[in-house]
């Protein structure tokens, strides 16, 4: 019994300020659906649309083919974790798991195995009878998980709920979480602002600009293949290395030195002015082995981690990022020679729709 | 500018009812140069903002000294330290212009005009303010913000250190990057001594040049990016830096030769630990381990597609390990082998590296 959620025609004004655009939306039922985008993308919006906590200014929202879009959120069988970790502060753990149960009415027994069960997936069984105020960080968020997971509802909206966690323990819950919902039939809303986390996640991926989805599919999918150069930009990180480029003949050209051959599959596009797109780990530091297309750049800043360096440098006076395993140190303002996957690359047109 | 010595720092908060947040620095010893740039880097509770804390003057240690350029100031007041700090959410006043932001410091200091006109320029032209200098401060976007923190520390030509407390947390990850190179360049070109405290690997390897990990009131190594990757002093620390961490492995010893699982395993360490000692383990990174056509038998058992790599997850007995293979690279489907590079193995016991 999975729910289908779909938002037909949702937009929501205030005060004058457009913060969702038109949107026309269906979730993929009984899976993971990542909204992707920075601050005020429109994300946290969009969750409280779809949960009731605001009404559209336009458009319906349909759960499962039946209207909504009037309905309150208590009736509408939707559990939201936030970024902070809301738990009641003067109850136990296991009061706060319980908690939903309690409104639900069910038979006691029934309860107590529940919050259990869901206390032991979590990790949170040695727990139960500690305040919230007692656990750590990554053990509240648990917390605030069970207790919106306890009672099945078909929606559940997660908004960053790992935003505010240590790295480690947003790496170890990034993997727990999909176990989570396996063999369940929840529908997931999953808002980040992170492009590994929704890699991670998988599922499917809506990107989000500016409150309009740029564009909604696979994860994997969109991730390789954007259809605009925005939800290429919204989908990466380190940024995407863009680039205005020129099509003579047979010839791209980012400068008048910096010439390769168009590939064959766009071949027999016009002569014009294009966007070329290239992720960092495609613009690796020089090795004497690659043939190909090379750059000369201009060191910035070199930043290395230890397995991987991160070379910001000026490339035909564009601010490109290269990230290439192993460790390449370079002087501020020192020269560089980079290779350029160009099998890799994306290509855009002025206005940045993809081209085929 | 200055060096700054700690020296046998110690410290317990005081409660009435113990709480996790009840923890002591322990054993702090150690000497940061002058113009160099640190991150404290380790999970929260470890103690790093307590140290923080303790080198601005916020925290007195229970015991132990601090020294700037030799001398104690373990009694001086922070105000007196000559320090500036930027923290998680920006401090700057809205309502003034972003160059009287920046001259707010140097105002307070009775500095004439002309000097501090100089000043700002100089310093909104490193951190790319100059095109703002005359809008007020609220306009601004969170990085903008952080920008200005961050300015009015370095406009002063009399700071210690600056002191940074987990800075890009409300920052967006695109912004993160041009912020993060932005203070890497600005630590080049101006040499101040920075120190950077955060729990995001990420920030703290591509920052310092000398990551302290701390662990339990503790630091337990103090490296370069590069000496963290590649020989952690502690199985902590190949946990906490590296995603995923490192691969930690029961092993034993049998007539000077580490083994695995029943198969003898050719590390990097030379030394070997005597016998009745704690358990021991091996350890080595995802990115030290290949699949290959003939090693350690393995089945796959789960794939993430990180896009440029994909992190691997294989089983052999009832031992997990993870593994990164590239992305243009072929996954075999179901069961595999695996082989470890010797040279990044490492022989750990009771947790601490064995060279």
């Amino acid at each position: 019994m999975t729910m289908a959620i779909e938002l037909r025609g949702v937009s929501k004004q205030v005060g004058g300020e457009t913060h969702i655009h038109p949107t026309t939306l269906a979730l993929q039922p009984g899976g993971f659906n990542i909204l992707l985008g920075t601050t005020l993308a429109g994300k946290t919006t969009l969750m409280r649309l779809m949960a009731g906590l605001e009404p559209p200014s336009a458009g319906r929202i349909d759960f499962d083919g039946r209207d909504v879009t009037g309905v309150a959120v208590q009736r509408r069988e939707v559990a939201m974790v936030y970024q902070a970790f809301i738990n009641y502060p003067n109850l136990t753990v296991y009061e706060n798991i319980a908690s939903p149960l309690k409104v639900a009415r069910l038979p006691d027994a029934e309860n107590h195995s529940r919050v259990q069960a869901m206390a032991e997936l979590l990790q949170l069984g040695a727990f139960l009878d500690r305040l919230p105020g007692e656990l750590s960080g990554g053990q509240q968020q648990r917390t605030a998980l069970a207790r919106a997971l306890v009672k099945r509802a078909p929606l559940v909206l997660l908004d960053e709920p790992l935003a505010n966690l240590d790295y480690k323990l947003r790496e170890e819950l990034r993997e727990e979480l999909p176990k989570l919902f396996r063999n369940r039939d929840t529908t997931v809303v999953y808002a980040t602002s992170e492009p590994d986390e929704a890699l991670l996640l998988g599922g499917h991926t809506a990107t989000l600009h500016a409150g309009r989805v740029t564009q909604f599919g696979p994860t994997a999918e969109i991730y390789r293949a954007p259809n605009t150069l925005l939800s290429a930009q919204i989908f990466s990180d380190p940024p995407i290395n863009t680039a205005e480029i020129e099509k003579h003949g047979p010839t791209f050209h980012l400068s008048e030195a910096i010439v390769w051959p168009v590939p064959e599959r766009i071949r027999g596009i016009d002569d014009g002015t294009y966007q070329i797109a290239l992720r960092p780990h495609h613009l690796t530091v020089a090795n004497g082995q690659r043939e190909g297309l090379r750059l000369d750049g201009t060191v910035q800043v070199a930043e290395i981690s230890g397995s991987e360096s991160l070379i910001h440098t000026d490339v035909a006076g564009r601010h490109w990022i290269s990230q290439t395993p192993g460790v390449h140190d370079f002087a501020v303002g020192s020269k560089a020679r980079f290779d350029v996957q160009l099998e890799r690359c994306l290509y855009f047109s002025a206005d940045g729709e993809r081209l085929a | 500018m200055a060096q700054i010595t700690l020296q046998q720092i110690q410290h317990r908060y005081a409660t009435e009812t113990p709480r996790r947040s009840d923890y002591a620095l322990r054993d702090i010893d150690t000497d940061w140069s002058d113009g160099g740039a640190y991150a404290l880097l380790g999970p929260s509770g470890c103690g790093k903002t307590t140290l923080l804390n303790i080198i601005s003057g916020l925290v007195e240690p229970t015991s132990g000294r601090v020294l700037f350029d030799g001398e104690d100031v373990t009694d001086t007041p922070t105000s007196e330290r000559h320090i500036a700090q930027v923290f998680q959410f920006p401090v700057v006043y809205d309502t003034m212009r972003v160059y009287d932001n920046l001259a707010f410091p140097l105002r307070n200091r009775g500095l004439d005009e002309g000097r501090i006109k100089t000043r700002v320029e100089e310093i909104a032209e490193l951190l790319d303010l100059t095109g703002v200098l005359g809008r007020r401060a609220a306009g601004l976007s969170p990085d903008g913000k952080q920008k200005i923190s961050l300015g009015r520390g370095l406009v002063r030509e009399d700071v210690n250190v600056i002191m940074f407390d987990e800075p890009l947390t409300v920052i967006d990850p695109h912004l993160k990057w041009q912020l993060r190179s932005k203070l890497k360049e600005l630590h080049q070109r101006v040499g101040v001594t920075m120190i950077y405290v955060t729990h995001d690997q990420t920030e703290a390897l591509t920052f310092a040049d000398q990551v302290v990990v701390m662990h339990e009131g503790r630091i337990v190594q103090t490296g370069t990016p590069v000496e963290l990757f590649e020989h952690p002093r502690h199985t902590f620390v190949g946990h906490f830096i590296g995603s995923p961490g490192m691969n930690v492995l029961p092993c034993e010893v049998e007539e000077g030769e580490v083994r695995f699982a029943g198969r003898a395993i050719a590390t990097a360490s030379r030394q070997r630990p005597g016998t009745g000692n704690p358990p021991l383990e091996i350890g080595l990174r995802p990115e030290h381990v290949r699949i290959v056509p003939q090693g350690i038998p393995v089945e796959i058992t789960r794939v993430d597609d990180l896009g440029r790599h994909r992190v691997i997850e294989v089983r052999h007995e009832r031992h997990s390990v993870k593994l990164i293979v590239p992305e243009q690279d072929a996954i075999p489907d179901g069961e595999t082998h695996i082989a470890f590079d010797p040279e990044r193995t490492w022989l750990y016991q009771d947790g601490w590296v064995v060279d």
